[in-house]
């Protein structure tokens, strides 16, 4: 029994945090948030990062493992995905995201989380410990569910932080409630990318010869939606006071209940804005509303970059490989979009925004480095900013003592496609670098 | 101005940037990937279109333009055996299960933007082909990259043309028009609806095809033999057929799961013909064997998994498994995005199944120059071939890669140097074209009236 117990222990880590001791050796360290260090360990113990150091003596019982010509970094963390909710992005069923109903902030990501979806250990293959899993696909043009059949979203619940192992939700969670999911409404028209919202400049010139009444009526929706959505805003306030009031015959109101956090400024939003003259307007909205917000894929920032930066609101930018907006935009418009943000000083981290590519995580932000970013600023997008951003960072995205021993032992540069993962740490765990396409290689290779 | 026309003219400066004329190039300093010969430090000399020498010591030939590409690699010219661009006004002729009377040569659209984004990531020839919403589509060709050019400018010339099969979920689903991804409210369900239905429309379609086949043998024969029979009467979906069955133009087949990659090559061994390459194919590692055996090529996806049901057993070890089964494997975008970093694609192949170098920048090169039957003009850096080649600033398999230089022909149809210090002039022009069109609206705006009775809004 006791043997059958350490051989699942091996094969499947336990998410709680571990209570092995582990001693990584002779590895070169990259902390992110400091200077590299050569050869040296790194002791785990109780899931967290006990100390780093050119000598630890290893006590009686802890496993070492020797990583000569290896090097440590923290594990990745994507800040877009709908990972645990969406397992085949075709079939409704297997579709967890996009709920109907137009204000929708009671709903939570975490709870729809699948621990055995196939999709965690093929990211984890690729050093992504943690993920930002969101109710919603979100920015795409604020145009309905995705299966359709539904009025356009606004609000599509809670965004939940979690590891990418565990045996539950429950087990996997950091935070259930990083964000607030707001999928920021927008103009609809012809020539955005994937029939998004055509860019303003396009929609004044040529909304005439389309027919005026249709940009017209378009501008008329999105200002009803907008106004729409301050009154829901000023309702969940005027529900704070009658709840801190505690008024009789006050009745508790999910949807309102969910937004107090935000309200106290708590629960930071994730605004999902495509278009610079949308992102202005959020920004509008945020202050108008006082609430904390996050852009989520932005595909342009122009002048909109200078006010993001005098707010102090941060970007998640992604996908990086991805086609310009319009026919006559540059064609590294995309790729150029991160230096954008650094040259302005927006401090910015990556997502995938698609389950298939989270894996492809540290290739957006080599593509970032490619066309301008700092490598060092690129690296932080995927670990340490992402923390800072989801206000993990005392715990997560750096390694450093006394924070969560969520680590990958490379053969290299992990932003380089060549550089394999070669032990994983998960709170400590040492996670199995196998997953169901691993296995299906190995069977076929044996073929005969 | 409409839309349309303001994007023509916006077009038209673009390609004002398109290469007259080869002249003679020769790339120094640089790290070369030949592909076939290895990697070497050295140089390249293009001549009359072709390319005339390669080593690490040339004669630089008298008046030739030297690029010097010191610290920086050169590949042969990327190419993508699956793709849609520049096609226009849809690629899926789907009202019919058999759509081999319908080509791709007829709708190519030279000035669609995606060739010079394609081009800017390094592609210089790629496979267009025709929709996978039916078992048996359109007729398709290779086309190389040459921004500016007209359509016929842009036809790879000389290639064997190829037709488009497709297996599995997307020809099935017409069959089903109440459900399943991309379903349309069609009213008559249009047959097939199942795997069965998929393989029954390709042998009743070879089926004819044979019969038209022997009608013509037989009436050629006649002729040989001086006769002057009455020719069979032409038909126009079975001729690209009937050219399958001769050999004259590739089966480029759409396909997912194992089980209906083995029933398309049951098929083509029963009617006697070859599929020339299995496309997609995210499942070939489980029947690498038979493709092999068969003798096809594998074009697929490096990782693309999970979209839909046919794709849930998709390895990213694909690509390097059927090579070492002894497949030509490629690796192809399918995708507009994708098709402009196949580059770090191929780099993949390195990941995940350990190709070499050589391996991995081969099944974006020469294995689908293979597969194409165009390998003897490009996909290698080799005397003789076509001077189509790639300049990148790093080393190339890896996202950190940025082109610098497209070369089709022995001419340079892309640089990355004059796109960007371009870009304020063509900003300037745009904004001039812009102001010009604010111009004509205002002056072709109706002289509006009070009507008198309390007037409309203006």
């Amino acid at each position: 029994m006791k043997a059958l117990g350490i051989l699942i222990g091996c094969a499947i880590a336990a998410a709680a945090a571990s209570n092995e001791t582990i001693l990584i050796r002779n590895a070169d360290v990259y902390p992110v948030t400091g200077a590299p260090m050569k050869g040296v360990s790194l002791l785990i113990q109780d899931g967290k990062i006990a100390d780093i150091g050119a000598k630890i003596v290893p006590a009686k019982g802890v496993r070492v493992v020797e990583a000569k010509g290896m090097r440590v970094y923290p594990g990745m963390l994507d800040s877009g995905t709908e990972l645990g909710l969406s397992e085949v992005s075709a079939v409704r069923e297997t579709v967890d995201t996009d709920e109907l109903g137009t204000f929708m902030p009671q709903l939570r990501a975490l709870v729809a989380v699948n621990p055995e979806s196939e999709h965690f250990p093929v990211v984890r293959v690729n050093g992504i410990t943690s993920v930002m899993t969101f109710p919603s696909s979100g920015g795409r043009g604020g145009g309905g569910g995705r299966f359709g059949g539904g009025e356009a979203q606004i609000i599509s619940g809670q965004a939940a932080l979690i590891h990418t192992d565990g045996w539950t939700w429950e087990e996997m969670e950091i935070n259930r409630s990083a964000a607030l999911h707001l999928i920021f409404p927008a103009i609809a028209g012809r020539g955005g990318r994937g029939g998004g919202p055509a860019p303003d400049a396009v929609l004044e010139l040529f909304g005439a010869t389309a027919g005026a009444a249709s940009y017209t009526q378009a501008r008329r929706t999105y200002e009803q939606q907008i106004a729409k959505l301050n009154d829901f805003f000023d309702d969940a306030r005027k529900y704070q006071k009658a709840r801190a009031a505690n008024a009789p015959g006050f009745q508790r109101d999910l949807k309102f209940e969910a937004m107090m956090p935000v309200l106290e400024r708590k629960v930071p939003v994730a605004v999902s804005a495509s278009r610079a003259s949308s992102i202005h307007d959020a920004i509008a909205f945020a202050e108008k509303q006082n609430i904390k917000i996050v852009i989520l894929q932005p595909r342009e920032l122009g002048k909109v970059a200078a006010e993001l930066k005098a707010k102090n609101i941060p970007v998640i930018l992604g996908r990086v490989l991805a086609l310009p907006e319009t026919e006559d935009s540059a064609y590294d418009e995309a790729f150029t979009l991160p230096v954008e943000a650094y040259k302005a000083g927006v401090k910015f981290a990556f997502g995938t925004f698609n389950n298939e590519f989270v894996r492809n995580l540290p290739y957006e932000a080599a593509t970032a480095v490619a066309f301008g970013v700092p490598y060092d600023d690129a690296l932080k997008a995927v670990t340490i900013t992402p923390a800072e951003i989801w206000g993990v960072a005392d715990k997560l995205g750096s390694v450093e003592k006394g924070k969560v021993a969520d680590l990958m032992v490379t053969d290299g540069d992990p932003l380089e496609i060549q550089t394999q993962v070669k032990h994983l740490y998960i709170r400590g765990n040492e996670v199995a670098l196998t997953n169901k396409q691993t296995r299906l290689y190995e069977k076929y290779m044996g073929r005969p | 101005m409409s839309k349309a026309r303001f994007t023509k003219a916006w077009l038209a400066a673009l390609i004002a940037l398109a290469p007259l004329s080869a002249e003679t190039i020769v790339i120094q300093n640089a790290t070369i990937m030949t592909v076939s010969k290895g990697t070497i430090k050295g140089s390249v000399v293009l001549k009359d279109g072709k390319i005339a020498d390669v080593g690490e010591k040339v004669m630089v030939p008298t008046g030739a333009t030297v690029i010097d590409a010191s610290g920086q690699y050169v590949i042969p010219g990327i190419i993508d055996c699956h793709s849609h661009i520049a096609a226009d006004g849809g690629i899926n002729e789907g009202s019919v299960s058999v759509s081999s009377m319908v080509d791709i040569r007829d709708v190519i659209n030279p000035e669609d933007i995606a060739i010079y984004r394609a081009l800017a990531g390094g592609v210089t020839t790629a496979n267009i082909l025709h929709g996978s919403a039916n078992a048996i589509g359109g007729c398709t060709l290779p086309l190389k990259m040459r921004w500016g050019k007209d359509a016929q400018g842009m036809i790879f010339e000389g290639a064997t043309p190829g037709i488009k099969f497709a297996l599995g979920e997307n020809p099935k689903r017409a069959g089903n028009p109440q459900g399943g991804r991309g379903a349309t409210a069609t009213v008559q369900a249009r047959y097939p609806a199942t795997r069965m239905g998929v393989e029954d429309t390709i042998r009743e379609a070879f089926n004819e095809a044979k019969a038209y086949k022997a009608d013509w043998d037989a009436y050629n024969a006649n002729v040989a033999r001086g006769e002057h029979p009455i020719p069979p009467r032409k038909d126009l979906k079975l001729d690209p057929l009937k050219e399958v069955l001769e050999g004259k133009r590739y089966v480029h087949a759409h396909c997912y799961r194992a089980d209906e990659i083995l029933m398309l090559i049951r098929v083509a061994d029963d009617y006697g013909f070859k599929i020339r390459t299995f496309q997609h194919v995210l499942e070939g590692y489980k029947v690498a064997k038979e493709i092999a055996a068969h003798g096809a090529g594998a074009s697929t996806f490096s990782d693309w998994w999970s979209y839909k049901v046919e794709a849930f057993d998709a390895i990213p070890y694909n690509a390097a498994l059927m090579t070492k089964k002894g497949i030509v494997v490629s690796l192809n975008s399918d995708d507009a995005e994708l098709m402009r970093h196949l580059n770090s694609e191929a780099g993949k192949a390195m990941k995940y199944g350990g190709m070499s170098e050589t391996e991995a920048l081969a099944m974006v090169t020469l294995n689908p120059a293979k597969q194409l039957g165009i390998d003897n003009r490009v996909g290698s850096i080799e005397v003789g071939k076509d001077g189509d080649l790639v300049i990148y600033d790093k080393f190339p398999l890896s996202d950190y890669a940025k082109v610098q230089k497209v070369l089709i022909d022995g001419m340079v149809y892309f640089d990355r140097d004059k796109e960007v210090s371009g870009r304020a002039a063509k900003a300037a022009e745009k904004q001039k074209l812009i102001e010009k069109e604010k111009q004509n609206q205002q002056r072709q705006q109706p002289q509006r009236r009070p009507t008198g009775q309390g007037g409309q809004a203006q």
